[in-house]
């Protein structure tokens, strides 16, 4: 059964409940990307990345996302992850930021990027600790991970700025960076 | 600001098909998601997606799973079948996958993320993969399969949206 787009492309989506707040390049010449500013009229933030980094040598690098300009040691983490042969589950706690895996070094075979879908969970919350969650990794035909990761920021200022730090090295130009905000209903 | 996530089109079977296209997938958007609900009409069918109407090698995967009883990570290289699962005697429950593609109509090889959700009351399996089309090519049809002489059950959904970043 085919579908055609034009002749049976449904109605758009109600306007608001799922809208961009702001979009970034890696520039090939840094490492650090900031969202800041984030308006407090959501209930979720979501970021999707496409990313590489520009470290010669081969594998799977991290970044590392920090709210709020903190670098105290007032994060923790969790993951799960595969390399395609083994399960793998860690943790870590009092660290500087959360560290999410999942793209790949300057080295490993040209238009491989990694993927990440980051959800921050009632971000603005003046009761709670700020909770994310992670799916991401990347392929390289033959090698590669993927990672669930949880992430926890003690703190319960409301998110209003992400940053997500290459550690040291930089993103590729053909890395980008999106932020979105959910809203529920009013 | 206008609504930036959108369907772009949907299909519930009202007759049992082996194939499912979506064609003419306009490049105006910064990802897409697939959402598909599945049955099968017997039996056990393996299902699967692919791009372009690319049937050659040019897929992989890494994947982890869990069935309830163990854990598990595997990988596929330069295969044909951008695999999902294996929906073995499922006429009546349900199987959930969702595909993210991340920059579909980007100039870089299509990494998407994938997730498999299959409990059928005390079985099933949860599956998440990172998967490699290795096009630079941008997106436009995207077709969903079962395996052949196979087909999807009436009431299988299938919706495609598009999600623009500013």
């Amino acid at each position: 059964m085919i579908l055609g787009i034009l002749a049976s492309g449904g109605a758009g989506a109600a306007a608001g409940d799922f809208q961009s707040i702001a979009t970034a390049n890696g520039t090939g010449a840094s490492g650090t990307i900031t969202f800041s500013s984030i308006p407090s009229t959501y209930t979720h933030l979501q970021l999707r990345m496409l990313t590489r980094d520009s470290f010669v040598t081969t594998g799977v690098d991290y970044v590392k996302l920090r709210f709020n300009s903190d670098t105290g040691t007032n994060y923790a983490r969790h993951s799960l992850s595969g390399d395609g042969a083994t399960p793998t589950s860690n943790g870590s706690v009092s660290i500087d930021n959360i560290l999410l895996y999942g793209h790949p070094l300057g080295n490993n075979a040209a238009n491989v990027m990694g993927g990440y879908i980051v959800d921050i969970l009632d971000y603005t919350n003046a009761t709670k600790n700020k909770t994310i969650k992670s799916f991401s990794g990347c392929d390289l035909n033959g090698s590669g991970n993927v990672y669930l990761t949880s992430g926890l920021w003690l703190n319960t200022n409301a998110v209003s700025t992400i940053t997500i730090d290459a550690g040291g090295i930089f993103f590729t130009t053909s890395s980008t960076f999106a932020l979105y905000g959910i809203k529920a209903a009013a | 600001m206008p609504g930036t996530y959108e369907p772009i089109a949907t299909n519930t079977l009202g007759t049992a098909v082996q194939t499912v296209t979506f064609s003419s997938i306009p490049a105006t958007y910064t990802d897409l998601r697939l959402v598909v609900t599945i049955s099968a009409t017997s039996g056990t069918i393996d299902t699967w997606g692919y791009f372009n109407n690319d049937t050659a090698t040019n897929y992989s995967n890494t994947r982890i799973s869990g069935t309830g009883a163990a854990a598990g990570s595997a990988r596929t290289a330069n295969t044909a079948q951008n695999y999902d699962t294996n929906l073995s005697s499922i006429t009546t429950a349900i199987c959930l996958i969702t595909y993210d593609i991340l920059s579909y109509a980007g100039s870089t090889f299509k990494t998407h993320l994938t997730t498999t959700s299959m409990d059928k009351n005390g079985s099933g399996v949860v599956l998440k993969y990172v998967k490699l089309w290795r096009s630079t090519a941008a997106i436009n049809r995207i077709d969903y399969t079962a395996a052949a002489s196979t087909t999807f059950a009436v009431g299988s959904t299938f919706t495609l949206y598009g999600i623009k970043a500013a």
